[in-house]
């Protein structure tokens, strides 16, 4: 049987063109639109201000697609791990960190990743599917605390400038007033700094934008991070130059701390140097151990110190809360590795 | 909206030399060469100039007359389905070279699959063979690409891991087999590795397993 396409993830433009293949008057888009996004409908039959006639006429084409998660782990921080079905029967974690002033809610862009990052567990699993804005959003809707939200942090497992189409789709749909109507200043998008769709990302979005530094030397970011191979850090902060963020969108740069590597006074001097005069905040992120690998975390008081040594260098640094860790939900601990049915005959 | 104040990277209009289909859903295109570049640099292509680039990286030598580009064909892809389509004469649009997953010194092991074998042959094409042992992996023996080439440029060191099929010149089995067990992997020595991110990333933790420092492992990704 063919499969039906799905409702949910598809912009007001879109439903515009099915209205009028299907021969429904064009305002039933917004309509469909409302239902999908302002008032969380489950099923097309809840749509009650379309007729009959035409309810009958999307399900027989159309599925909601909404995939309610299919399992959920709880930290004793009070985080939580969801674990979302996407097509193909692959998998993606979402992680949903409550704070006193804000529950933030960390979505996936793909399954897998094909950045390599060395730190990463998300890079471990390797690249197997890019997910549908519809299933980006889905994390988003289909979560018990959704309609608690205050922010949502494109952070989870892949990068997203990777999937530039459907994450830029998702954020339309997140912040259009047809759509989830979500003040883009509640979103935060990061990337490892794949330029040319971050550009892309800039123009036409309003979102703020995170950057994964993680070290400003040359050589020793492409030993951790091979995107630097083709687009580096002084690449990615030249771009940045390039554009007036005003005074409400924000920048900000992520620094994982691995001990011995890049928490030297050395690099508060590459970073400063770097950022010289740039309007953005850094991020430490503590090191989460992974599987194999040969890189330690930082210890937290030499944390403070690169903090406070950044901060005296006028740039705003803060570190980052770990949350999570005992459910591998923690920064750059999401993966659905175990999930993914080896291919026997791969090629190597 | 935050106002761009340039341009995404600029291309040049080159003229299509030729387009060979090396295996099915493979190909090797070669265009006019507008530029010098270091061998393991890749280029940004369009075949309109308002479509979003792709990176490929370049496959011929820093002296043939030509700049060659291997690529597959992704179903449904922007701009592979058309690239195919080009014949002789027709104009693909390419940026300068850049990139710095080059200068592999010449005891280096050079590891890929796939297409990922561009940037290896671009270094060999270019005169680097005498020191380096090249590792390829492929599912099927027609994934060898350019397998003659290698063979007469590195013989001994020119190693091939077919998991499909068998061939008298070809060891049956994985690379990363051959990775977990060869004694000649050692860890002073610099491996270089281009492919998909999979291959990337198990060959590197195969090398760490292995007591290979990571700064010594280079990885290009394919994206």
């Amino acid at each position: 049987m063919e499969q039906k396409e799905v409702l949910f993830g598809k912009t007001l433009d879109e439903l515009k063109v099915v209205v009028k293949e299907m021969g429904l008057p064009g305002f039933s888009a917004g309509q469909i639109a409302d239902w999908l996004y302002k008032k969380k409908a489950g099923s097309i039959e809840e749509m009650s201000n379309l007729s009959k006639k035409a309810r009958a006429q999307l399900s027989e084409r159309f599925d909601m697609g909404l995939t309610p998660s299919s399992k959920v782990q709880t930290s004793a921080d009070g985080t939580k791990k969801y674990l979302f079905p996407a097509h193909k029967n692959l998998f993606v974690e979402a992680a949903y960190i409550p704070e006193e002033d804000r529950k933030t809610l960390c979505v996936s862009s793909q399954v897998g990743c094909k950045m390599g990052c060395l730190f990463c567990m998300t890079g471990k699993q390797g690249f197997q599917s890019q997910l549908t804005a519809g299933e980006i959003i889905n994390q988003v809707r289909s979560i018990d605390e959704s309609d608690l939200l205050t922010n949502v942090v494109y952070m989870g497992m892949g990068e997203p400038m990777d999937n530039i189409e459907e994450v830029l789709k998702s954020l339309q749909i997140l912040t259009s007033d047809w759509g989830f109507a979500w003040s883009p200043r509640r979103i935060n998008v990061s990337t490892i700094g794949v330029v040319p769709a971050m550009r892309r990302f800039i123009e036409e979005s309003e979102a703020h934008l995170a950057i994964s530094m993680h070290s400003p030397f040359d050589e020793e970011r492409k030993k951790l991070m091979p995107i630097q191979q083709v687009y580096t850090i002084e690449q990615v902060i030249e771009t940045l130059r390039d554009y007036d963020f005003g005074r409400q969108r924000r920048i900000s740069f992520e620094y994982i701390m691995f001990d011995g590597i890049n928490d030297t006074a050395a690099h508060v001097k590459g970073i400063s140097k770097l950022l010289n005069g740039l309007r953005c905040r850094i991020n430490l992120i503590k090191f989460h151990p992974i599987p194999d690998s040969p890189l330690r975390g930082t210890p937290h008081e030499r944390m403070v110190w690169f903090s406070e040594q950044l901060n005296k260098k006028g740039l705003v640094t803060t570190i980052r809360r770990s949350r999570g860790e005992d459910i591998y939900a923690a920064c750059g601990l999401l993966s659905t590795k175990t999930l993914v049915k080896k291919d026997e005959q791969q090629d190597y | 909206m935050s106002q761009p104040v340039r341009r995404k990277k600029e291309v040049f209009p080159t003229k299509v030399l030729s387009n060979t289909e090396i295996t099915p859903g493979v190909f090797s295109i070669e265009v006019e060469r507008l530029h010098d570049f270091i061998p393991g640099q890749v280029v940004a292509a369009a075949i309109n100039t308002s479509d979003p680039l792709r990176l490929y990286s370049i496959a011929s030598g820093k002296e043939q007359p030509f700049l060659r580009l291997l690529y597959d064909v992704k179903p449904g892809g922007l701009l592979t389905p058309q690239m195919a389509r080009l014949q002789k004469g027709d104009t693909l649009y390419v940026s300068a070279p850049f990139g710095r997953f080059t200068k592999a010194p010449d005891d280096a092991w050079w590891i890929a699959t796939g297409t990922g074998i561009a940037p290896f042959l671009s270094m060999a094409e270019s005169g680097q063979t005498q020191g380096p042992t090249l590792l390829q992996g492929a599912r099927y023996l027609t994934q060898f690409y350019y397998a003659d080439f290698f063979k007469t440029a590195f013989g001994e060191r020119y190693l091939r891991f077919c998991t499909a099929e068998e061939h008298p010149e070809v060891i049956h089995g994985r690379l990363t087999n051959y990775l977990k067990e060869s004694d000649a992997v050692q860890a002073g020595r610099k491996y270089y590795l281009c492919g998909n991110a999979n291959m990337v990333v198990d060959v590197r933790d195969l090398l760490l397993e292995r007591g290979v420092p990571f700064e010594n492992i280079v990885a290009e990704i394919y994206f």
